[in-house]
């Protein structure tokens, strides 16, 4: 089977979207566990019991992040560079956040010392806390525009500053992130603790579930009236080698909304971001766990689809020189690199989740302080 | 034009990083099969020590691991926070392999290694042992998806640019995964891995040894990294990375630079076993030989010729001025695409684009070109051979030094009589460091030897960086510094406590140094 050219184009739209929310899901629920763990955790052992909930987990959930980032090398590669390279201190301190995770989760523990143990905590919460926020303001950037452009040779310029990054739209999107990445963690802890940990993080779940429904909603109320999006004013050939500069674009308030009106089945999308979030606050209200935790990942779909339905085909649009912006259509790599990796995606995803799967599966059950206890010297 | 002082940092920081990175690589490629071989003969024999070796050294094995993890993470994002002109230019080809690596290998190998520490209780013995291989199996497979994108860069085949799109774009997957060079690369890495894992084990177990504890546990330690350890030393010479250097020309001149080679010999040529290179006048101050060494294992044969320097640079000089060409006819095509006689004169010469865009780092425009700057341009395309000559030498050495090592180690454990040899269990105390320095050496050569492009002959270093301020970068490289400074700290930290506490750290009952319950 050989897909053409822009069936491909838009193949790949829908497998770095996969990948991302993908990373949401596995990687999501590790980090929001790091976010709750000084919180719900009170004592030592309460706190083991919470890392140790992610403990076998967190290292193979990761590379969802990081095969995220390498697809988007092979097959956005001028999105990889430009958003990264833009995006310079943003993506840094995800890196120096991140840092924090591998030796958090396998160093805490090997010392007897609170004080060593409280340090790895608070960086296990600066892991887990730090990326999706940032990940949120970045795509609240990406939702408004971002100031770069390109010169003759393809080479691109970033004209924004770090501190731009920061403006009160993005911040929503940010709680929004955090918000999501948070209840589905404890969504995931109330499935795997019992007793006071578990009860802690139900109301956790309560309280982050709430506040995603309600930044989600004031996101989506600020794009439909705000100054909100960009057209492309020229013909496209969806065919064509990928050349960004070889259309016009134009900022268009309300633009972000133009898909659902041309396309109405596609408000399905943000329907499964609400439809999601509240069928799992009240599978977690009911202690219906497991299928608490099925539920908070379709809100992720439907939240991450949002972002990428409302600005499909832009997948990164230019504010100050709007014919810079980045589309699915021309910032991709050649045919045969799409091709191949497509079917190297195909195979490997399902292999992936088959033995993510069955080792969910052999660690499954809840995770006590009795196991702690049994296993002093092994566990996290 | 991008600043010198912007090129140099970029190239400061991913050095650090990527060297730093590699400090915790290559145990783990080495330990991860070291690992299989334990736990194999505790699933044959039944014999818990064996267990034990295994969790003892898999828990060092661990606390090098999530540094190797940590430092990865920068890896696979700095190309595009740091080299995003590189990342535009080859990601049709470089960004592949990574994603690749991703998905086939370090998917399977951080899954599993859950259930490698988590599921001794969970899983049935075979189970276990099935989880350690696979383990094992997927981190070399990620070491050979790394080195096919490296390889690459040193020998860009199955590619061509294009106009259209102003970058490489792949044209042959198969030539690109089965690159010469990524393939010799590729076992010369992980061998020397494999040396590291068993210098590591061999080290400690010799310390245990010499101080008469932990005695059974020791000495099975001991036997299996130097049998291991010798095929390793063995496989890393004989499959040394030289065989890849008779191919392509990144290779050709490495070769000449790390060995000092000016002049074209005739063949086979002798080898410079001591040098005093100078690089001004392009020749040897004083050199020791030893006649047709170099011939045979340059070329494993007496008559094919290897260029000398001088050779190079003449042949490089010429293709700046096709380059020159080359970029000047590209601009009028990118202007007007349609333009047949432009784009047929453009691939006539587009092979030498990259060497064109080597003035890039003097001029804005090729209409400023001057003969003085093709010399200069010409002679950019010739690494500094002083630091390649004596890395290359450093590292050698300290791999004969591991075999000899490894050698009177095997001898002595068929013996059995390595408790009554205390100097060699001093050496191989002694000899810790030495694959480490030895694998930084190799990549320095490896890396620096193809100065001063990132993609041999296609793309120079100095266009390859963001567009950031020098500011951005000296924040960002102290940050690196800053945080890796106290991880490793943090890790050698725990690294020397868990090797001195000994299998004792297991809290099984059965060693010294028994943990205390807290």
């Amino acid at each position: 089977m050989i897909f053409d050219y822009p069936t491909l184009k838009v193949i790949w739209w829908l497998l770095i979207g996969v990948l991302l929310v993908g990373f949401a899901i596995m990687d999501g629920h590790d980090m929001g566990v790091g976010t709750l763990l000084p919180f719900v955790g009170k004592t030592d052992e309460e706190r083991r019991v919470v890392i140790n909930t992610v403990g076998p987990h967190w290292d193979g959930n990761q590379v969802w992040f990081i095969t995220a980032g390498g697809a988007i090398f092979a097959a956005w590669p001028m999105v990889y560079a430009t958003a990264f390279s833009g995006f310079y201190w943003a993506m840094l301190a995800v890196l120096y956040a991140l840092f924090l995770r591998p030796v958090g989760f396998d160093y805490r523990s090997k010392i007897h010392n609170a004080t060593w143990r409280s340090t790895w905590d608070w960086g296990l919460f600066i892991g887990g806390s730090v990326p999706p926020l940032i990940f949120g303001v970045a795509f609240g950037n990406l939702l408004q525009g971002v100031p770069f452009h390109f010169d003759e040779n393809m080479m691109s310029y970033y004209t924004g500053s770090f501190w731009g990054l920061l403006n009160p739209f993005a911040l929503l999107v940010g709680v929004v992130s955090s918000a999501m990445i948070t209840f589905h963690g404890a969504v995931y802890l109330s499935h795997r603790t019992e007793g006071d940990i578990q009860r802690r993080s139900i109301r956790a779940a309560l309280i982050f579930g709430s506040l995603l429904i309600v930044a989600f909603s004031a996101a989506g109320v600020w794009i439909a009236n705000g100054n909100f999006g960009y057209a492309i004013t020229s013909a496209i050939d969806p065919a064509a080698q990928p050349n960004p500069l070889l259309k016009t674009v134009a900022a268009q308030p309300g633009a972000w909304l133009a898909n659902y009106a041309a396309m109405p089945a596609t408000k399905l999308v943000p329907a499964l971001a609400y439809v999601g979030a509240l069928l799992a606050l009240a599978l977690v209200a009911m202690r219906r766990t497991l299928l608490a935790f099925v539920a908070s990942s379709l809100a992720i779909v439907g939240v991450i689809g949002t972002a990428g339905v409302s600005m499909f085909p832009f997948v990164m649009p230019s504010s100050s020189v709007p014919g810079s912006s980045l589309t699915v259509w021309d910032s991709v790599s050649s045919q045969g690199t799409l091709t191949i990796m497509f079917w190297v995606a195909l195979i490997f995803v399902p292999i992936i989740i088959a033995y993510t799967s069955w080792c969910y599966k052999v660690m499954a059950g809840k995770v006590t302080t009795a196991y702690i206890r049994e296993n002093e010297h092994s566990a996290y | 034009m991008l600043s010198e002082q912007l090129v140099d940092l970029s190239r400061l920081q991913f050095a650090a990083t990527a060297m730093y990175h590699f400090l915790f690589v290559p145990l783990t490629l080495g330990m991860v099969w070291i690992l299989v071989i334990m736990e194999s003969a505790w699933v044959m024999t039944g014999k818990v020590i064996y267990k034990d070796m295994t969790r003892f050294w898999g828990k060092l094995f661990g606390i090098n691991f999530a540094l190797g993890v940590t430092t990865g993470i920068t890896m696979e994002f700095q190309f595009g926070t740091n080299w995003a002109y590189y990342s535009h230019y080859v990601g049709d080809i470089f960004g592949a392999p990574l994603a690749i690596e991703g998905l086939m290998a370090f998917f399977l190998e951080s899954t599993l290694i859950g259930l490698f520490f988590f599921g001794w209780d969970r899983l049935s013995r075979q189970q276990h042992l099935l989880v350690t291989v696979l383990m094992a199996v997927a981190s070399n497979l990620s070491a050979l998806w790394i080195l096919i994108a490296n390889g690459w860069m040193q020998n860009p085949i199955g590619s061509e640019f294009s106009y259209e799109t102003m970058r490489m774009e792949m044209t042959d997957f198969a030539t690109v995964l089965l690159n010469p060079v990524a393939q010799s690369k590729f076992v010369h890495t992980v061998s020397a891995g494999y040396c590291t894992g068993a210098i590591f084990v061999l080290a400690i177990s010799s310390w245990y040894l010499l101080r008469g504890r932990d005695v059974e546990f020791a000495k099975r330690s001991f036997r299996i990294a130097a049998a291991f350890g010798f095929a390793s030393a063995c496989s890393v010479i004989v499959l040394g990375d030289e065989s890849g250097y008779a191919v392509g020309e990144a290779q050709q001149t490495k070769l000449a630079a790390m060995e000092a080679m000016w002049e074209t010999e005739p063949a086979p040529a002798s080898f410079n076993l001591v040098a005093v290179p100078n690089e001004a006048e392009m020749k040897n101050d004083y050199a020791i030989h030893i006649p047709w060494v170099m011939g045979l294992i340059g070329t494993r044969s007496v008559d094919e010729q290897i260029p000398g320097l001088n050779d190079i640079l003449k042949r490089n000089r010429e293709r700046v001025v096709t380059g020159i060409e080359a970029v000047k006819l590209l601009e009028t095509l990118r202007k007007n695409p349609q333009d047949e006689v432009t784009r047929a004169a453009f691939d006539a010469v587009k092979g030498d684009l990259g060497f064109g865009l080597l003035l890039r780092k003097y001029v804005t425009s090729m209409d400023e070109v001057t003969p003085e700057l093709i010399d200069k341009a010409a002679r950019d395309t010739i690494p500094r051979v002083t630091p390649l000559f004596w890395g290359f030498r450093i590292m050698v050495a300290l791999g004969f030094a591991m075999l000899l090592l490894f050698g009177m180690a095997l001898y002595a454990s068929v013996k059995g009589d390595f408790m009554q040899r205390r100097w060699l269990l001093r050496a191989a105390l002694l000899m810790l460091p030495a694959p480490w320095i030895a694998c930084e050496m190799g990549w320095f050569v490896a890396e620096y030897g193809r100065q001063p492009w990132t993609i041999y002959g296609v793309l120079p270093t100095h266009m390859s960086v963001s567009t950031l301020t020098v500011e951005s970068l000296y924040g960002s490289l102290t940050g690196f510094v800053v945080f890796y400074t106290i991880l490793l700290c943090v890790e050698m930290y725990l690294m020397v406590k868990f090797s001195r506490q000994g299998p004792g750290s297991l809290g099984t009952g059965r060693y010294m140094n028994e943990a205390h319950h807290a």
